[in-house]
């Protein structure tokens, strides 16, 4: 780069707009990021979604619960590789304020979630212990849990045959792998929760199917539901993701609303910094003259103003997606159906060509005037 | 006052000629008004949440809950144990017993008008007396449902977001055919986001019993909560807790409306910040482009004081302009805006109408007096301070 001198002393012309013209692009996209990152976990739920997984809930609402022998019938159906049931236990741990998922979860569960990463002797643990708990890592920390303490949950939907407060020794704490839903939730033991629970039988909030080909998703889908069609306990399958998505759906309004919003503020942000920018050009029209009138080719002019502004774009902007990124996890985890958010390499990309079209599209008017600048008329000018 | 005719006048000048530099000044007011948008904005949003859940409440309602759940989604109360409920001192009386009524609050899954996709639709199966508890609901197109037949009203929030949910038309929820005969309002609440059928009729298509998710009743008083209350623990035979309605619902509205506040402050925040990097941004060069002016100004007499105060009250006066526009763009855009959002306690579906509060405005303008104070402070300073001389050099 023989021009990053010239470039550097443009931006030490008047170090205190350079200055505030990069903290600005900065701000911008580090809203961009964030937002955009906000907007995609709305719109897709949480990126966590196994390709290879069939959500089988009940057909008219989460209230309802699916009869557990219907895992023996659905295993029936080629193509199935694990099958496992969850139902929501919820309750209430320490106040009202300490929410996180509590769910039970069958034996096999954490076979085909993998993503949820125990050590061999807790997972043995879990399995043998009959009230036997596990949380993950940053809930764990939260609420500084270690293995062998009692975890007492008072129940809202689930009361026991004493009761009283439902009562669970953690067992293990499990990591979340990177790229998944975050660790944010505890699972107890099916067996236990339906031994115990006032109502005996449970049924399933939902049945999880792994499947060994994704492509064979929709029959399998549709086989399982037309299993229980007419029934009184009728299904609906689905991928995880389209799940998920439904699950996001629902916050609705919020995160478009949200994501409007701002974007439109975005760009106003982008559009205030790309005029000062060009203002920045513009006084220097004389200089640039005296730079043509040394010998710079009309072409090194255009380039070189270019470079300018899409060296401040990037140098603010870049920096600008980094803490983005950086505040992704602590803002997943104080939000609770936003864990697990992260800022996905199409939006890092999408940010760099905003930022590139930015410098671009700001310096390319100035850049072309100063490509034909007439040398005489410009430093009359002055 | 030789000083404040000095401020006066200088002031004046200033901004008189704001239009010369109107491009520079647009900076400020366009960053400022978009802080104000967005903060108004998203603040309605929580106020407007908050106050559909609030305005729901009357503190001569309480809501009984198996002790420990502390939504309706998640609590059950037999039926037998509502008959024992019932008996309890300090509620109102009606000419068909005392004014208390088992509920039983559902979801059922429709598609949503707005994006097709399936959200949860909030079910009440009530009984007649829910219809003297909550006096506030109004039939406001058909007619109210028969008890005993499989019919519903819906609230007019409820038939504006889903599908299929119009007067006349058939609803088909768990294998049974509910026929929709009319619309009601209840003053805004989040009632209106529900759809009511018969308790019974209700529990014979579920197939889970004749219970009920909770009892609302009407209290003598307001005051007579804490007797009610007393007389339910007293009974070893019931395991309730009884909660006033506006405990209830302000503690539902909770969650979500902290949440859109704390997102709301914390963008403006970010946004703001980037506004008064453009309000310096201008002022600086503001300041730069009239050093000669200012530096002028210096030698025939003026104070460094009346200089800054000039400079503050332009970037003040810019700041405040942005202000204004932005609350007039959040309350003609959002004001009553309606929107609708998943509660974190039933996780059924809440309509809610933005609103743009005076105080919220008030609140957009001290903001934008604040941004504007700091991106005037420093490039006025920066102005009296520069040296007359070499100022004028630059001539």
């Amino acid at each position: 780069m023989k021009y990053s001198g010239l470039i550097w002393s443009a931006l030490y012309r008047k170090p205190i707009r350079s200055v505030l013209t990069l903290l600005s692009i900065f701000v911008a996209f580090l809203l961009f990021g964030l937002l955009q990152s906000v907007s995609f976990a709305f719109s897709q739920g949480a990126n966590f979604s196994g390709v290879n997984r069939l959500i089988v809930s009940p057909k008219y609402s989460i209230i309802d619960s699916i009869p557990l022998n219907y895992t023996n019938q659905i295993r029936g159906i080629p193509g199935i590789e694990k099958i496992a049931h969850q139902q929501w236990f919820g309750g209430i741990f320490r106040d009202n304020r300490s929410f996180f998922p509590r769910w039970a979860v069958s034996k096999d569960y954490l076979e085909i979630y993998t993503e949820f990463m125990l050590p061999q002797d807790q997972l043995d643990a879990f399995l043998t212990t009959r009230t036997g708990a596990v949380v993950g890592r940053s809930i764990a920390e939260q609420y500084q849990l270690k293995i062998g303490d009692k975890i007492p949950i008072i129940p809202d939907i689930w009361p026991n045959k004493d009761n009283g407060p439902w009562e669970f020794d953690l067992v293990g704490i499990f990591d979340a792998k990177k790229d998944s839903v975050g660790d944010g939730i505890m699972f107890i033991n099916y067996v236990f929760f339906e031994e115990y629970s006032l109502f005996g039988e449970g049924g399933a909030g939902n049945i999880i199917v792994q499947i060994s080909d994704p492509d064979a998703a929709a029959r399998i889908a549709s086989e399982i539901d037309t299993m229980f069609a007419n029934s009184s306990d009728e299904t609906k399958t689905t991928s995880e993701k389209v799940y998920n998505q439904m699950f996001a759906k629902q916050m609705g309004d919020i995160g478009f609303i949200m994501t409007s919003i701002l974007s439109a503020v975005f760009f106003t942000i982008l559009l205030l910094t790309g005029n000062t920018m060009a203002q920045a050009v513009r006084e220097r029209i004389p200089e640039l003259a005296i730079l043509k009138t040394i010998g710079f080719s009309n072409l090194s002019m255009l380039f070189i103003v270019l470079a300018e502004s899409v060296f401040i774009s990037l140098l603010g902007g870049l920096p600008g997606l980094g803490v983005a990124r950086m505040m992704m996890p602590g803002l997943g985890e104080s939000v609770s159906f936003l864990s697990g958010l992260e800022m996905t390499p199409e939006i890092f990309i999408q940010g760099v060509t905003l930022a590139l079209l930015l410098g671009i599209i700001v310096g390319l008017p100035s850049a072309i005037r100063a490509m034909r600048l007439n040398i005489v008329d410009a430093l009359r000018d002055s | 006052m030789n000083t404040i005719n000095q401020i006066i006048a200088i002031t004046l000048m200033n901004l008189r000629n704001i239009p010369s530099r109107f491009g520079a000044s647009l900076v400020i007011i366009v960053g400022i008004a978009g802080v104000v948008t967005v903060l108004v904005a998203l603040l309605a949003m929580a106020k407007g949440f908050e106050a559909t859940l609030k305005g729901t409440g009357q503190p001569d309602r309480a809501i009984v809950m198996r002790s420990g759940s502390t939504s309706e989604m998640t609590s059950g109360v037999s039926a037998s144990h509502g008959r024992i409920i019932e008996t309890k001192p300090g509620l109102a009386d009606s000419n068909n017993g005392a004014l208390a009524a088992g509920e039983l609050y559902v979801i059922a899954d429709i598609r949503k008008r707005a994006n097709n996709s399936e959200a949860n639709m909030p079910m009440r199966g009530v009984q007649p007396n829910s219809f003297l508890i909550r006096d506030e609901v109004k039939i406001v197109a058909g007619r109210n449902f028969e008890f005993g037949r499989f019919e519903m009203i819906a609230g007019v929030k409820a038939a504006d977001q889903f599908h299929g949910i119009d007067v006349g038309s058939t609803v088909s929820i768990r294998g049974a055919d509910w026929k929709l005969v009319g619309l009601f309002e209840s003053n805004g609440s989040i009632h209106e986001s529900e759809v009511w059928v018969d308790h019974a009729v209700l529990v014979s298509n579920l197939k889970r019993g004749n219970g009920y998710s909770s009892m609302v009743v009407r209290l003598l008083s307001p005051l007579d909560l804490d007797v009610f209350r007393q007389s339910l623990g007293d009974d070893p035979q019931l395991e309730v807790s009884v909660v006033r309605e506006t405990k209830y619902y302000s503690e539902q509205s909770t969650g979500i409306t902290s949440l859109i506040t704390q997102f709301g402050y914390g963008v403006s925040i970010i946004m703001a910040i980037g506004a008064v990097f453009g309000a310096l941004n201008t002022m600086y060069s503001a300041v730069s482009t009239r050093s000669v002016e200012i530096a002028t100004l210096r030698a025939l007499g003026f104070g460094p004081t009346p200089v800054v105060i000039s400079v503050m009250v332009e970037a003040l006066a810019l700041s405040i302009i942005g202000g204004l526009i932005g609350g007039l763009i959040a309350w003609t855009l959002f004001n009553g805006y309606t929107a609708s959002t998943m509660s974190n306690s039933t996780f059924s579906q809440v309509s809610f109408s933005f609103s743009v509060t005076g105080e919220l405005l008030l609140r957009g303008i001290v903001w934008s007096c604040m941004l504007g104070l700091i991106g005037g402070l420093f490039p006025s300073v920066a102005a009296a301070r520069q040296p007359v001389t070499a100022a004028l050099r630059g001539l």
